[in-house]
């Protein structure tokens, strides 16, 4: 929601609020080069004695006013003529001249009229508003991302321009709230819609007689010249004329044959306030202020930029859904639960099949879900995945607890479709939670709760008969999932291990494709990706990849994998049958969850067998040479000693600390989790002191040394779960 | 250039119960090229006494701005009911104002006189820019102001 506010109010007015920035930016530099230029008071000095000394040097004079920054202006008129200058208080002399600067003059009106008077103040004003609304949506935005408002500053990862687009905004976003709030204040001020009238004291009859000496005047003696606005000199020709005194206090009128005060009135609260938010944006009296809001208002050029190659690249992720139909006029609502955008493209064909049937039907992700909105629906089709061990896929986030906080369930009714995979435990956990929690509303139900096992195009078909059926239509699904952008990896070297032991492993090096402009642009696929990141792989067999933790990044120069055979997998095989200068079809999926922080903090790194990849990758990388603990698990030494020469290599190059290794075939077999109590002791001190975990492998092993770790945290105070919670205790398992 | 017929309702100080005689005047104030933004001119009437008696145009719509036509602004306490229906926008530099309301004959030959307060953004302000009488033979003569204006006069 927050969200799709900030995307929605900022994409329309990114041109506007750009302007606005730029131009606003450029203006701040002029209040700054006005205090460095004008010539200041000297501190005490009076009115009194400022406007004789410019009434000596030039006995025309009209007005005298001080602007915020100090500078001093005298306007007077010479045999009849007009003129103008910035005088030098201490001596009363001219000494540059007053006219306003032409192009400080075209920068503000465009800034704040794009020349268009009272129309273009208000697009102006609604540019502000965009402003603010992408200000505060966007910290909040912040903050969630973060994990909370303390964590504002929190290290971030992710691809460039998100990370460019978040860092700006930490920075930039005080200056730009303060600019776009006090913008709004002077627009309403200037449309007259506060009660910020300038004061005006009621004018008493004057004595009609002249020649009071401005020296001593009292109230212009006691007037210190830092809070002068204006002084108005009285006609020549008027002998009742009189003077007139602005101060930062108010305004009054003088007695030019007395020197009397003839009225005073104080500024009104909201004068003052418009006058100081006046200050604030224009740093007009301000001007270190205005230089910061200014610089402020450089960012948002480039998080414009950035913000646009974030939605363009969310764009490209997920396909688009033709004839979406409005909420409020949908029969059917498909809501869809994606991490990676597969279960988008079954969506797709549901929705296209079901136009085609002539059914009004909106498709939108599970976060979204909002049951006030769908007044004519008369059925909700989920179709979710599961992400890791039952959580819920990246489009999903939250849907549980708004079905949790639904009073009553739905009259529209529900199927579930779960999509998953069977090799794994939790498989469509998921979107079981989901159908059980629609059970326990009493969701009436149009389908009972399917499944569909790794894309399978036939089961997806069958459920689609099924939901022909409940709907009396003829419904045929014939999905062909979407294949992701690969590239054909190059396989350069391979290293064979494990025959000994009955797990044949090799480690695989393929060339760094070419990545695409955009993707160098945007540092996706092959420009961005790091250890811990996925590749892809498609196999000729099946249109459904499979992924293998990364054990490079693209600055490494090359993609390395480790990959195990399993009996049966085509992938696997076909991969171990790969020779050098064979090729196999790839792409990346970033994994985000699974890379090393952008800290010094300590690593503690756990792995068995093909888990040792990205773990590998980690150390390799580590030039900063922070402290890496790694526990590794084989079968046999002179088998499966996946990297045994570079591990040596960078212990040396100080980018590992320890080793400490468990063999599990032989007389005596222990398993990783058994090297990892032996050195409990030292695990403690370094979790103790902030140390991060890393576990990679199979789901078995994961398992155990969660168990010896919860073991091991719980003299401390520690839990798994509080470690998970900060970031600190990672898995990435298969 | 603008022209405005304003069939000119003047405050009650200006309008004379019994002598309904009035005729169309033609006030035209062109501006100089004084490079600034546009000018807010305020025009108005006193008496034979210096007092005021009521204005006959404001060029320019924001109040907030009234207080640098300074001598308008403290005969009037910048109170906007003055001007209520005779505002127009403000005038750009060298650009020319043309305004056409009814005057009541017997505002002139009686020491009436016609003011322009002038102001821009970030100039100077220009009280009293203009004080011309009201006379049927000053009809037509041009007068020049001080800083902002050109030249005024009035038609009939």
């Amino acid at each position: 929601m927050i969200r799709a506010l900030h995307r929605w109010v900022g994409l329309p007015a990114l041109v506007l609020v750009t302007l606005l920035a730029v131009s606003g930016a450029a203006l701040s530099i002029f209040p700054a080069a006005e205090r460095i230029s004008a010539p200041q008071a000297e501190q005490a000095m009076s009115v009194a004695d400022l406007a004789a000394r410019i009434k000596a040097a030039f006995p025309g004079v009209e007005q005298i006013r001080r602007s915020p920054s100090g500078r001093i202006t005298a306007y007077w008129f010479d045999g009849g003529k007009p003129a103008s200058a910035v005088v030098d208080p201490a001596t009363g002399a001219a000494t540059a001249p007053a006219d306003p600067n032409p192009l400080q003059r075209w920068l503000t009106n465009l800034h704040r009229s794009l020349f268009l008077d009272d129309a273009g103040r208000i697009a102006m004003a609604a540019g502000a508003a965009a402003m603010l609304a992408l200000a505060v949506s966007g910290s909040m935005l912040v903050a969630r991302r973060a994990g909370g408002w303390r964590r504002w500053f929190a290290p971030l990862r992710g691809p460039l321009a998100g990370r460019v687009h978040v860092e700006l905004a930490r920075v930039a976003v005080p200056g730009l709230l303060l600019s776009a709030a006090t913008a709004l204040w002077m627009t309403a001020s200037t449309f007259g819609l506060l009660p910020d009238k300038a004061a005006v004291p009621e004018l008493p009859a004057a004595s009609g007689t002249i020649g009071a000496r401005l020296t001593s005047m009292p109230l212009l003696v006691a007037t210190p010249v830092s809070s002068l606005r204006e002084l108005s000199f009285p006609s020549l020709e008027d002998a009742t004329d009189v003077f007139t005194l602005k101060t930062n206090a108010g305004a009054g009128y003088l007695d030019q044959g007395t020197g009397a005060t003839l009225g005073w009135s104080g500024l009104s609260g909201w004068a003052r306030v418009s006058e100081t938010i006046y200050m604030l944006h224009t740093g007009q009296g301000a001007a270190l202020l205005g230089l910061l809001l200014g610089l402020s208002a450089l960012a948002v050029p480039v998080m414009g930029a950035t913000g646009l190659l974030i939605w363009l690249a969310n764009l490209k992720g997920r396909p688009t859904i033709r004839d979406n139909a409005a909420p409020g006029r949908a029969e059917t609502v498909i809501l869809v639960g994606s991490e990676g955008g597969s279960t988008w493209g079954f969506a797709g064909t549901l929705h296209a099949a079901l136009t085609r049937a002539g059914q009004r039907v909106h498709t939108m992700p599970m976060s979204a879900f909002d049951p006030g909105r769908f007044s004519g629906a008369r059925r909700y089709l989920v179709l979710a995945a599961t992400y890791g061990n039952g959580d819920p896929p990246a489009s999903a986030k939250g849907f549980l607890d708004r079905v949790a906080a639904l009073s009553t369930a739905p009259e529209a009714r529900l199927a579930v479709l779960g999509f998953g995979d069977r090799s794994f435990p939790a498989f469509c956990a998921y979107a079981k939670a989901v159908a059980d929690a629609a059970q326990d509303k009493d969701w009436p139900l149009l389908l009972p709760f399917e499944t569909v096992d790794r894309q399978s195009p036939q089961e997806f078909t069958r459920w689609g008969h099924a939901l022909g059926a409940a709907l009396g239509v003829e419904l045929e699904l014939d999905h062909q999932p979407v294949r992701p952008e690969t590239k054909a990896l190059v396989l350069v070297s391979r290293r064979d291990h494990g025959h000994e032991v009955q797990a044949p492993t090799a480690i695989l090096r393929f060339a760094l494709p070419r990545p695409s402009a955009w993707q160098r642009l945007t540092r996706r696929g092959f420009a961005g990706f790091e250890a811990g990141d996925l590749l892809g792989i498609v196999p000729e067999g099946s249109p459904v990849p499979r992924f293998y933790s990364l054990a490079s990044g693209n600055r490494d120069g090359f993609v390395e994998i480790v990959v195990r055979r399993h009996p049966g997998g085509i992938c696997s095989g076909e991969l171990m049958a790969l020779e050098p200068g064979g090729t196999v079809a790839g792409f990346i999926r970033r994994n985000p969850t699974f890379h090393v922080a952008r800290d010094s903090a300590p690593l503690i790194l756990i792995g068995a067998g093909t888990g040792i990849g990205p773990l590998a990758g980690f150390i390799r990388a580590n030039t900063a040479r922070r402290p890496i603990h790694l526990f590794f698990g084989m079968r046999l030494p002179g088998s499966d000693f996946l990297y045994r020469e570079e591990l040596e290599a960078w212990a040396a190059a100080g980018r590992l600390s320890s080793l400490s290794t468990a063999v599990s075939r032989g007389a005596r077999p222990r398993y990783v989790q058994d090297a990892l109590a032996a050195e409990q002791l030292e695990v403690v001190r370094a979790i103790r002191k902030g140390a991060r975990v890393m576990v990679c492998g199979g789901r078995q092993m994961a398992a155990g040394v969660a168990e010896t770790m919860a073991r091991m945290l719980e003299p401390l105070g520690l839990s798994l779960a509080v470690l998970k919670a900060q970031g600190r205790y990672v898995e990435d398992v298969y | 250039m603008k022209t405005i017929l304003a069939a000119l309702a003047l405050t009650t100080a200006l309008t004379f119960p019994g002598i309904a005689m009035a005729r169309p005047v033609t006030l035209t104030t062109t501006l100089k090229d004084y490079g600034g933004n546009g000018a807010y001119l305020a025009i108005y009437v006193t008496d034979p006494k210096g007092a005021y008696a009521g204005s006959l145009w404001m060029a320019g719509t924001k109040s907030k701005y009234y207080e640098h036509l300074s001598d308008w602004y403290r005969a009037t306490g910048g109170n906007t009911a003055e001007i209520n229906g005779i505002t127009g926008a403000s005038v750009g530099a060298g650009r020319r104002l043309e305004i056409t309301l009814d005057l009541a004959d017997a505002l002139f030959d009686a020491g009436y006189t016609v003011h322009i307060d002038a102001a821009a953004e970030d100039m100077r302000d220009s009280p009293n820019e203009i004080a011309v009488p009201l006379t049927a033979e000053g009809a037509g003569q041009s007068v020049p102001g001080r800083r902002y204006i050109a030249n005024f006069s009035y038609g009939m």
